[in-house]
C-alpha cells in the first residue's frame, strides 16, 4: 500500500492503494466514479475508458501508480445530467443508448479523436473506435451522434 | 370519464373509508405470463396499493415486476402510468422488481412485459382501475355524476370548473380496493403519452455517467469477492490450498462448499490476484465431444425428448408423390450472451436475514433460489433488481448472484462479486447449438405440397425458476441438479398449435384435429423436435430457438422459391394465409422497393463484388408479433467476406406503446443478428471452452461500417400489446443468406457465415 495521488475531473485525490492497481478500481471503488467500468480487464472492449491529457486509454490495464499528475477525465467528470457536455447531449438526442454500459468506451474515444482532428472523417472516427464494443449494437445511432457532435464542434471552432 | 354503474354505486356508498368490493376474480389466469410464484409474495396482485400510490405532492408511484436492463420498459411502463391516470410522465416514479415492494411478475423475458404489463391485467389494469377510482371520489366530493368529469395532469374537473387534485383525493392515503376487471383503458385513440415518441428516461444519467448499474452498488464494511472455477465441466474440487493466498495484502478468506471455490478480499485487485494465485486440486471432468463433428455425431445421435408439433399423417406419401422434393440441413453453432460487463451482485447475508442487489431478471425466483441456497426462510430475503449490462436473455446474472450470497455468507460481510471475462464466457448458459433438417415436394406448378422438418436442440439448465438453482453453474457447482432431461417419444399433437419457439414454419397451415394455428396454408406438414443433453449449460438468448428455426424455415422457404423459379417475396405471399404477416412482408417489401427477381437461379460472376437483397419474415411464436426484413448484402468473390449495407425493416406488435423505443430495440437487435449470423460463435477443445475473451469470441465492434436500417411501424388499434424485444433479430441471419443466394448464388446454411465458409460454398458451386 502506499498513498497515490491523482488528478480526476479537475480535483486532487489522494488515496491509499498498492501502486499496481489498475487505475479503474481506484475510480470506481475508492473515488466512486460511475464513468468506467470493468468489462473485460482485458483491453478488449472499451468499458473502463478515461482520458489521459485528453487521449483515450483504458483505465483496466493502467496501473494507478503510473498515473502520475496526469489530468483523468471520466464520463462523469464530462458533464452533469443536468448539464451535460455537448457530446453527451449528442447522444441524449439521437437517443443512442439502450443498456449504456459501453458509453465510456464509445463517447470518450470519439471525443479524444475529434478533439485532437476536429475534421476527422466518418472513416477515420470509426476507425479510432477499433476494440470499443456495443454489444446492444446501437450502432447507427451513436455513429449519427457523434457525427451531431462533430459539425457542431466545427462550427464552433470556426 | 366514464364509471361502470357498479362501481359508481359503490363509491356513493363507500365515503370515507373509501371501501369498495368489486366482483372477485382469479387473479392467477389473470396473468398473461406464468404461472407465478405460489404466492410467496407479500404484495397481493389483487389489491391496487400493491401497484399505484399517490402521493400528497401529486406524484404516482408504480411497482413493476417488469424491469429495464436496457430495453426501455423503464420509459414505457412510466408512459402506460402517465397515460392511464392522466398525469405527466415527470411526475411519475417506477419502483421496479424490490422483492419488498412490487409484486411478483415472474422472469422481464421472452418478449412478455408488453403482454403482460400493457393489456388489460396486472400494471394496465391497475392505473385504469386507480384513475376511475379517483374519478369516482372526485365525482364524490363535488357531488357531481363522474360523466361530468375530465382529468388532465392529475386534476379532476368538472363542466362548471370545480376541480380537485390527486394528491387532495388520496394524498399519501392507500386506495383499499381490488383491481377492477372492468376497469376501463384509456382509448388508443385518445393516447397522448403512450403510443408517442419519447426519449428514455435514463438517457441523462447514462450518458453522463451517472447511472447506478448494479456494478457500482456500494455497501458499508463491503469487500470483494472473485470466484475460481474448475477447469473443465465436470470437475470436481480435490483439494483446495489456502495457504497459497493468505500472503496476499488484503486477502480475507477463502470461501469453499462442495465445488464452489471462490476468494474473498478488502479490494478488487487482491480479490484478483488470489483467484488467480489460488491452488485448486482437481478431479478432472469427462472430455467434450468433437467439435469440428459435434451435430452429426453427438447432437443428431444422442438419446432424445421428442415432441410432435403439428403432423397431418400424410407427409411421406405426398413427398413420395410429389415431382421435386427439396432438402436443406442448416445447422446453429452455441452462442454467448456476451454481455459487454461481465456480470456483476452486490450480497449481504447476515445470520437471519440477506438482501442482495442482482441484475436478475427474476427478482421473486432468484430470491426463492438464495433461500434454498442460503438455508434460510425466503421472506427473510430480498432481492432488488440494479440493472446489469445488456444481458439478451440468461447471462450470468443468476448465477452470480448466487455466488455473491455464498461468498457474504462464507464471510459474514456484504461482498460485492464481479466476474473476470473468463468466468463469465466459459460458464454462461448458451444459446442452444441445433441442427435443422428440411424436407419439402413441390406441385408441377412449383407450389409447396408437403413440408417436414426435424430438429436436434442441445439444452441443460435453463432459468432456475423458483427451485432450479442447479439449471446454472454455481447452483451445480453447490450441488444442485439442473432440472432433468426424460428422453422419449413424442406424444400425438392434441389442443391448439403450440409455436413458441417458431419451430413449425409461417407458411405451413399448422392444423391439430381441424383447428389450424399457423400463418400459412401447407396442410401436407409435419415438424417434429429432438430435445438433446448439452455438454454445455443453456438458456435463452435473444431469441432462444426461435432464431434457430427461423433462419432455417425462411431459408429454406428461399432454396423452395429457386426451385419453383418464383420471386421469394411473391412466393412467400403465396404461402401465406395470415393477414397481418401478409401485410408487414408487403411494407417491407415496399420500404425497400423491392423488385421481383427469381430466387437464385442465375449465371454470377466467379470474382469481384456482387450484391443481392434477400426477405424473410415471421410470425413471432406464432402470434406474439409480426415482422419482415429485407437485407441487401455485398459479396467480395474474392475474399468471401459479406457485407450488409441496407436493412428494411417492418413491425407490427400491436398498439405502440414507444415508437423510438421499439425503433432503437429493432435496429439493435437487427444489427446483433447480424454480428452473430457473421462471426460469433462458442469454440472448444476435448477439455474446455476456448472462447473465452473478445479475441477468441468475435464480435463486431464500433468499427465496422454498420449497414442503414430503416424501420416501418404498423401501429393497429383494437388488438392486443405484443412483444416487440426479440421480434426482428430472428429475421438478419435468413435475410442475409437470401441476400448472399440473390447475390452469387450460394446457399450459406452454416452460421456463422465466416470467409472460410463462403468461400468454400463458391468453389463448391464452381
Ligand atoms: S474493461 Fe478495459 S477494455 Fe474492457
Ligand atoms: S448500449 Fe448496451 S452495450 Fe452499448
Amino acid at each position: 500500500m502506499s498513498r497515490i495521488v491523482l488528478r480526476v475531473n479537475g480535483r486532487e485525490h489522494a488515496v491509499e492503494a498498492d501502486p499496481e492497481t489498475p487505475l479503474l478500481f481506484v475510480l470506481t471503488d475508492q473515488l466512486g466514479l460511475r464513468g468506467p467500468r470493468f468489462g473485460c480487464g482485458l483491453a478488449q472492449c472499451g468499458s473502463c475508458t478515461v482520458l489521459r491529457n485528453g487521449q483515450a486509454i483504458r483505465s483496466c490495464v493502467t496501473a494507478a501508480g503510473e498515473v502520475g499528475t496526469d489530468e483523468i477525465t471520466t464520463l462523469d467528470g464530462l458533464g452533469t445530467p443536468e448539464n451535460p457536455h455537448p457530446i453527451q447531449r449528442a447522444f441524449i438526442e439521437e437517443g443512442a443508448s439502450q443498456c449504456g454500459f459501453c458509453l465510456s468506451g464509445v463517447i470518450l474515444t470519439a471525443k479524444a479523436t475529434l478533439d485532437a482532428n476536429p475534421n476527422a472523417s466518418d472513416d477515420e472516427i470509426r476507425k479510432s473506435m477499433n476494440g470499443v464494443l456495443c454489444r446492444c449494437f446501437t450502432h447507427t445511432r451513436m455513429i449519427r451522434a457523434i457525427r451531431k457532435y462533430a459539425e457542431e464542434n466545427k462550427h464552433e471552432n470556426a | 370519464m366514464k364509471m361502470p354503474e357498479t362501481s359508481r354505486r359503490d363509491f356513493l356508498k363507500g365515503c370515507g373509508a373509501l371501501v369498495v368490493s368489486f366482483s372477485a376474480f382469479d387473479c392467477v389466469d389473470a396473468f398473461a405470463q406464468g404461472p407465478f410464484a405460489a404466492h410467496q409474495s407479500h404484495i397481493d396482485p389483487t389489491k391496487l396499493d400493491s401497484w399505484i400510490a399517490v402521493n400528497s405532492d401529486g406524484t404516482v408511484t408504480a411497482y413493476t415486476g417488469k424491469c429495464d436492463m436496457g430495453q426501455g420498459q423503464l420509459t414505457a411502463q412510466s408512459q402506460l402510468v402517465a397515460e392511464e391516470l392522466c398525469v405527466p410522465l415527470q411526475r411519475v416514479k417506477l419502483i421496479m422488481c424490490d422483492t419488498d415492494l412490487t409484486p411478483d411478475e415472474g422472469t422481464t423475458s421472452g418478449s412478455q412485459s408488453t403482454p403482460t404489463n400493457f393489456n388489460h391485467k396486472n400494471l394496465a389494469q391497475a392505473c385504469a382501475t386507480a384513475r376511475e377510482a379517483l374519478v369516482g371520489m372526485a365525482a364524490q366530493k363535488l357531488s357531481l355524476p363522474a360523466e361530468d368529469l375530465t382529468v388532465t395532469d392529475g386534476v379532476v374537473t368538472a363542466k362548471n370548473g370545480k376541480h380537485i387534485t390527486y394528491a387532495d383525493l388520496v394524498g399519501a392515503h392507500k386506495f383499499n380496493l381490488p383491481l377492477n376487471p372492468n376497469a376501463k383503458r384509456r382509448p388508443h385513440n385518445e393516447w397522448v403519452v403512450l403510443g408517442k415518441p419519447v426519449n428514455s428516461l435514463d438517457r441523462p444519467e447514462l450518458m453522463t455517467g451517472h447511472f447506478e448499474y448494479v456494478h457500482y452498488v456500494q455497501v458499508p464494511g463491503m469487500a470483494h469477492g472473485r470466484v475460481v472455477r474448475p477447469p473443465a465441466m465436470g470437475a470436481t474440487v480435490r483439494h483446495v490450498d489456502e495457504s497459497s493466498v493468505r500472503d496476499i495484502p488484503g486477502m480475507v478468506k477463502v470461501v469453499v462448499r462442495k465445488d464452489f471455490v471462490g476468494v474473498v478480499a478488502e479490494n478488487q485487485y487482491a480479490a484478483i490476484q488470489a483467484a488467480q494465485k489460488l491452488k485448486v486440486d482437481w478431479n478432472p471432468g469427462p472430455p467434450l465431444p468433437d467439435q469440428t463433428t459435434f451435430f452429426e455425431e453427438y447432437l443428431q445421435k444422442q438419446p432424445a425428448r421428442d415432441t410432435l408439433f403439428v403432423d397431418s399423417g400424410d407427409v411421406e406419401k405426398q413427398l413420395a408423390a410429389s415431382r421435386q422434393v427439396v432438402r436443406a440441413r442448416y445447422t446453429w453453432p452455441y452462442q454467448m450472451h456476451g454481455s459487454i460487463g461481465s456480470s456483476c451482485a452486490v450480497a449481504d447475508v447476515k445470520p437471519d436475514s440477506a438482501t442482495v442487489w442482482s441484475p436478475t431478471q427474476s427478482a421473486y425466483p432468484t430470491r426463492s433460489c438464495l433461500a434454498m441456497i442460503l438455508g434460510m426462510p425466503v421472506d427473510k430475503i430480498r432481492v432488488i433488481f440494479r440493472r446489469g449490462a445488456g444481458c439478451y436473455g440468461l447471462n450470468g446474472a443468476d448465477a452470480v448472484s448466487f455466488d455473491a450470497a455464498v461468498l457474504s455468507q462464507g464471510v459474514g460481510r456484504p461482498v460485492r462479486l464481479q466476474y473476470s471475462r473468463e468466468d463469465e464466457m466459459k460458464w454462461e448458459n448458451y444459446g442452444a447449438a441445433m441442427v435443422i433438417e428440411q424436407r419439402a415436394g413441390l406441385r408441377p406448378d412449383g407450389s409447396i405440397a408437403v413440408w417436414d422438418r426435424e430438429d436436434w436442440a442441445a439444452d441443460r439448465g435453463t432459468r432456475p425458476g423458483y427451485d432450479r438453482p442447479g439449471n446454472v453453474i454455481s447452483g451445480m457447482l453447490l450441488g444442485y441438479e439442473p432440472y432433468l432431461l426424460n428422453p422419449g417419444p413424442a406424444k400425438r399433437p392434441s389442443g391448439a398449435l403450440r409455436n413458441g419457439g417458431n419451430v413449425v414454419p409461417s407458411y405451413m397451415a399448422g392444423c391439430i384435429d381441424g383447428v389450424c394455428g399457423s400463418a400459412g396454408t401447407v396442410r401436407s406438414e409435419r415438424a417434429l423436435g429432438h430435445t438433446v443433453f448439452s455438454p454445455f449449460f443453456t438458456g435463452p438468448l435473444r431469441s432462444p430457438i426461435r432464431i434457430q428455426n427461423t433462419f432455417s424455415n425462411e431459408c429454406f422457404m428461399d432454396e423452395l422459391a429457386a426451385h419453383a423459379g418464383a420471386d421469394p417475396v411473391a412466393y412467400r405471399l403465396q404461402h401465406l394465409s395470415d393477414e397481418r404477416l401478409r401485410a408487414v412482408l408487403q411494407a417491407a417489401a415496399k420500404a425497400a422497393d423491392w423488385k421481383p427477381r427469381p430466387a437464385g437461379k442465375r449465371s454470377y460472376p466467379r470474382a469481384g463484388k456482387v450484391s443481392g437483397r434477400g426477405a424473410a419474415c415471421v410470425a413471432y411464436e406464432g402470434h406474439n408479433g409480426y415482422a419482415a426484413l429485407v437485407a441487401d448484402v455485398d459479396v467480395d468473390l474474392d475474399t468471401g467476406i459479406l457485407h450488409p449495407r441496407r436493412f428494411f425493416c417492418a413491425l407490427d406488435c400491436g398498439p405502440v406503446s414507444n415508437p423510438d423505443g421499439m425503433r432503437n430495440q429493432a435496429e439493435g437487435g437487427i444489427l446483433q443478428g447480424m454480428s452473430r449470423t457473421l462471426g460469433e460463435q462458442v469454440t472448444w477443445d476435448r477439455e474446455k471452452v476456448t472462447s473465452i475473451d473478445w479475441n477468441t469470441f468475435h464480435s463486431l465492434d464500433m468499427s465496422y461500417d454498420m449497414p442503414t436500417v430503416t424501420t416501418v411501424l404498423i401501429d393497429p388499434s383494437g388488438v392486443p400489446a405484443l412483444g416487440a424485444g426479440e421480434t426482428a433479430i430472428t429475421l438478419a441471419p435468413p435475410a442475409i443468406a437470401n441476400a448472399v443466394l440473390d447475390a452469387a448464388g450460394i446457399h450459406l446454411r452454416d452460421v456463422p457465415f465466416t470467409p472460410e465458409r463462403v468461400k468454400a460454398a463458391l468453389q463448391q458451386q464452381a
